[in-house]
């Protein structure tokens, strides 16, 4: 009998900010995963019994004033602030990712690329980490291939903040070659102190099917619904 | 409030509008771009308005990380 049949599904919730576009896509790649997705409208207070929480791509706001500057004042942030501070699983991805900074669960701030120009190819990233509840399924070292599609994903920390990054491991994907938005170090993702929250560049969910060049994105992602599901069996054990 | 980014930045905007300047024919050392943000606010105590207006800036209207901003009062209306 197959035990995967009647456990139950990891609940990944996927927020939806006024702009986002890629929540539907992030919701297609986490059911093909094995989780249950679950929408949730920014403007909702509460997550309900969800081990992770996917903050997706897109222009929240019209990007406006500064990328993810205005999405972090929605209500559902304060949800996701708590998950976090529980030790729940939040990702963040490009927008996402930008917003987590703006609402401080992640250090550093995105910019303007260098070129000006709004980059969407697929790239090269190396995984620094392996150990973390996104990366489990990668091996260090090994190099993923993911599409970027961003005007603003230059990754900037000062002098001391990048030292302390670095000092802690806490850049878990780095660009190979030349980074496409010239990001301090080629940094393309970070994660938190406590290893629970990440925010990265590049978008996974673009990157879960063969049938459009690479299926990378799953070893994050999936890595992601394996996490989940650890914390939901050991939640229900208790 | 004037936004700008901080020095020693790279602001990529500022070149890219320095580089089409010195096209133009002028005679530009650098160019930085910034924002301005116009708030109209009830007459109040000047020294309290101006309180308020720090805590916008740092609070939303410019990061601390990559920008700094300056404050500029007007006059009653």
């Amino acid at each position: 009998m197959s035990a995967t049949a009647h456990e139950p599904k990891p609940r990944v919730a996927v927020v939806t900010f006024p702009g986002s576009n890629d929540d539907g896509d992030a919701v297609l790649a986490l059911a093909g995963l094995g989780a249950e997705p679950v929408p949730v409208w920014h403007a909702e207070r509460e997550l309900r019994d969800v081990q992770a929480v996917v903050l997706p791509g897109g222009f929240s706001y019209g990007d406006y004033l500064r990328a993810g500057a205005l999405a972090r004042l929605a209500q559902v942030m304060e949800s996701v602030r708590e998950l976090a501070a529980d030790g729940g699983l939040v990702l963040g991805i490009c927008n996402g990712f930008q917003i987590l900074c703006e609402a401080g669960l992640l250090p550093g701030a995105l910019r303007a690329n260098h070129s000006l120009s709004f980059v969407c190819r697929d790239v090269a990233v190396r995984v620094e980490r392996a150990d973390t509840p996104f990366t489990r399924r990668c091996r260090e070292g090994q190099s993923l291939r993911i599409p970027v599609k961003h005007g603003e994903g230059c990754f900037f920390a000062d002098a001391e903040l990048l030292a302390e990054l670095e000092a802690s491991s806490r850049v878990v994907l780095r660009y190979e070659g030349e980074s496409p938005n010239g990001s301090v170090a080629g940094i393309a993702g970070i994660a938190n102190t406590d290893g629970n929250v990440m925010g990265l560049m590049p978008h996974p969910e673009h990157a879960v099917d063969p049938l459009v060049g690479s299926t990378d994105g799953a070893l994050i992602l999936g890595s992601l619904v394996d996490a989940a599901r650890e914390s939901l069996a050991e939640h229900a054990a208790v | 409030m004037l936004v700008r980014p901080k020095p020693g930045i790279l602001d990529p905007q500022g070149e890219a509008v320095l580089g089409s300047l010195r096209q133009l024919g002028f005679a530009v050392d650098d160019a930085r771009v910034g924002r301005v943000v116009d708030l109209e606010l009830g007459n109040g105590d000047r020294e309290h308005v101006r309180a308020e207006l720090e805590r916008m800036c740092k609070q939303l209207l410019a990061n601390p990380l990559i920008e700094s901003y300056e404050i500029e009062l007007g006059g009653d209306t």
